[in-house]
C-alpha cells in the first residue's frame, strides 16, 4: 500500500512529465558525476558566484521599490531607505555585500580555472562566456557604485568615465554617451541606472546560460596534474552529494552576508557635489583599486604619450590576454609549457600587490 | 524554390548546402534583414547621443562673493557655466582663477594650503599656482582665467 503523500506526488510528477519531460532531466542529473581529487574545491567557486547572483537579483528587485533615479532624489531615496523603511538597511547592506563577495568569488574561480587550464579545447567557449560574464560583473559593480549618488561615487564615476576618451578617434564620442553628456550629471545617473537594473541583467542572464550549458556539456575538467598522476581515483554524483555540499557553502555565505550586514552596513557617506573638489582619500571599489593605484605611479608622460594613455592600454592588452588565452596557452601534445603558468602568477601577484599599496601608501607622497 | 535540393536531414553540410543553394532567399532575407538591422540600429544609436546640451556660451561670469571674501592662501570654487572653476588668492594677494578639472582624469582640484599649491586628491596630482602641472600624472597645466576686480565684484572670463 503506497503512503497517499507519495502517491499525490507520483501523480504530480507524472503529470509534469507528460507535458514537460522531466525524465529527460532525470537522466542528466543522474549521470551527471564530479571527479574527486585534491584540487576538488575549485569547483564549487562558480556555484557560489551563481548564488551570489541569485541573491543580487532578489536584492536588487527589492531595492528598486524605494530607489529614485534622478540627481535630486537618488541620495535622498537611499537615506530614506537606510533610516525609515524597515529592514532597508538589510536589504542594502546585503546587496552590498554580495556584490563584493560576488565579484571576489568570481576572481578566484576565474584564476584557478586559469591555473588549472580548464580552458584548453574543448572548453575555449565555456572560457570566452565566463570572461564576458566576468566583464558584465565589473559593469555591474562600476555602474552600481554611481547609484547612491555620493560624493566618493560621483569622483570614482568621473575617473572612471574619462577613461574611455582614451580610445582614439571615437574616445569623445564614446564619453559623452556614456555621460549622457560633457559632464557626470543627472543624465549619467539614469543611463547608469539603465544599464544596471536592465541591460546588465538580461544580458548577464543570457550568457550565464551559454555558460551553464556548456558546463554541463563538458562535464567538469579534470586539472592536467591529475591527470598526469593517473587521472582522478574516484568521481561522486552530482546529485545530491555534490549538490548538498554546494548547499552547505550557500547557507555559509549566507550566514557571512548576514553578518557582515548587519556588523559593517553599507555606507552613504555625504552627497555628491559637482562644484566642490574631490575629497582626500577618494578611491574606487576594491577590485578596481590596483588599475587606480597604477595610474598614479605613472609619470604625466612616458616616451611621447601621456602616461595614463599607457597605462590604460596597457589594461586593455592584459584583458585581450585574458579573453584570448586558449587559443595563446593551447595543449599540444602531453608536454605542456609553464610559462603560461608563470604569466598568471606574475598577474596575481601584481593585482595583490598594488591593491594591498592603494589601502596603505600615503596618498599625497 | 522547388528546385533547391532537399536538406539531407542530420549532416551539417546538407544544412549548409540547402541554406546556399537558395540565391532568392537569401537574398530576400538578407537584404530585408540588413534594412531591419539598419532601421533599428540607426534610431537606436541616434536616441543613445545626448542632445547637446544648452552649453553655456558665457565667456564670463561675476562671482557670488566680494574680493574681500577671499583671504591670501585660500581659495574657492566656482561655476564657470556649467564647468567647475578655481579661484585662489595667493600668499602675496594677487587673484588668479583656472578651470579646477584636473588635466588627468577630470577631477576637481583644492588649494592645499600646507603645501601652497593646488592638488588633485584622485591621483596626486599637483599644480602651482600658475596652474603648471609639477608633479603627479597630470600631462598638462591647469587652463587658465583672466581675473579682473570691478569694486566689489570680481569677473571671471576666458583667457584671450
Amino acid at each position: 500500500m503506497m503512503h497517499p503523500m507519495r502517491r499525490t506526488l507520483t501523480t504530480v510528477w507524472e503529470w509534469l512529465d507528460d507535458r514537460i519531460g522531466l525524465a529527460a532531466f532525470q537522466a542528466i542529473a543522474k549521470k551527471k558525476e564530479v571527479p574527486v581529487h585534491r584540487h576538488t574545491l575549485w569547483y564549487y567557486l562558480g556555484g557560489m558566484t551563481l548564488f551570489l547572483f541569485i541573491v543580487q537579483l532578489g536584492t536588487g528587485a527589492l531595492l528598486l521599490i524605494y530607489y529614485r533615479p534622478s540627481a535630486e532624489e537618488a541620495y535622498e531615496s537611499i537615506q530614506f531607505l537606510m533610516a525609515e523603511v524597515q529592514f532597508g538597511w538589510l536589504i542594502r547592506s546585503i546587496h552590498h555585500w554580495a556584490a563584493n563577495l560576488m565579484i571576489l568569488a568570481l576572481f578566484l574561480h576565474m584564476f584557478s580555472v586559469l591555473l588549472l587550464k580548464a580552458f584548453w579545447k574543448p572548453r575555449e567557449l565555456t572560457w570566452i562566456s565566463g570572461f564576458f560574464l566576468f566583464g558584465l560583473s565589473l559593469t555591474f559593480g562600476f555602474t552600481g557604485y554611481l547609484l547612491p549618488w555620493n560624493e566618493l561615487a560621483y569622483f570614482a564615476t568621473r575617473v572612471g568615465t574619462q577613461i574611455i576618451a582614451v580610445v582614439p578617434v571615437v574616445g569623445e564620442t564614446m564619453l559623452r554617451v556614456l555621460r549622457g553628456g560633457d559632464d557626470v550629471t543627472g543624465a549619467t545617473l539614469t543611463r547608469f541606472y539603465a544599464i544596471h537594473v536592465a541591460l546588465l541583467p538580461a544580458t548577464a542572464l543570457v550568457m550565464l546560460g551559454l555558460h551553464l550549458f556548456l558546463v554541463q556539456r563538458h562535464g567538469m575538467s579534470v586539472p592536467p596534474s591529475v591527470e598526469d598522476a593517473g587521472g582522478p581515483k574516484r568521481v561522486m554524483p552530482f546529485f545530491p552529494n555534490f549538490l548538498l555540499r554546494d548547499l552547505v557553502g550557500w547557507l555559509t555565505a549566507l550566514a557571512i552576508l548576514a553578518a557582515l550586514a548587519a556588523y559593517l552596513p553599507a555606507e552613504l557617506g555625504a552627497k555628491a557635489d559637482p562644484f566642490a573638489s574631490a575629497p582626500a582619500g577618494i578611491k574606487p571599489e576594491w577590485y578596481f583599486m590596483f588599475m587606480f593605484q597604477s595610474l598614479k605611479y605613472l609619470p604625466a608622460h612616458i616616451l611621447w604619450f601621456e602616461g595614463e594613455v599607457v597605462g590604460i592600454l596597457a589594461f586593455a592588452a592584459g584583458g585581450v590576454y585574458l579573453l584570448l588565452i586558449p587559443f595563446i596557452d593551447r595543449h599540444t601534445g602531453r608536454e605542456h609549457t609553464r610559462l603560461f603558468t608563470w604569466i598568471t602568477i606574475g598577474i596575481i601577484a601584481f593585482i595583490i600587490v598594488l591593491t594591498y599599496l592603494g589601502y596603505t601608501a600615503n596618498p599625497t607622497a | 524554390m522547388s528546385d533547391a535540393p532537399r536538406p539531407r536531414s542530420g549532416t551539417r553540410r546538407g544544412f549548409l548546402d540547402w541554406l546556399l543553394s537558395r540565391t532568392l532567399t537569401t537574398w530576400i532575407l538578407s537584404t530585408s534583414l540588413g534594412g531591419l538591422i539598419v532601421a533599428v540600429i540607426y534610431p537606436v544609436g541616434r536616441y543613445l547621443m545626448p542632445p547637446a546640451s544648452g552649453e553655456s556660451a558665457a565667456s564670463s561670469v561675476t562671482l557670488p562673493y566680494t574680493p574681500d571674501e577671499l583671504a591670501p592662501n585660500s581659495a574657492k570654487i566656482f561655476k564657470f557655466g556649467n564647468r567647475p572653476g578655481i579661484i585662489v588668492r595667493t600668499a602675496t594677494g594677487e587673484l588668479r582663477a583656472f578651470s579646477a578639472a584636473c588635466t588627468h582624469l577630470g577631477c576637481i582640484v583644492q588649494l592645499r594650503e600646507d603645501l601652497g599649491h593646488f592638488w588633485c586628491a584622485c591621483h596626486n596630482g599637483h599644480f602651482d599656482l600658475n596652474g603648471v602641472n609639477i608633479q603627479g600624472p597630470p600631462p598638462r597645466p591647469l587652463d587658465a582665467f583672466e581675473v579682473n576686480v570691478r569694486g566689489d565684484q570680481i569677473v571671471v572670463s576666458k583667457g584671450a
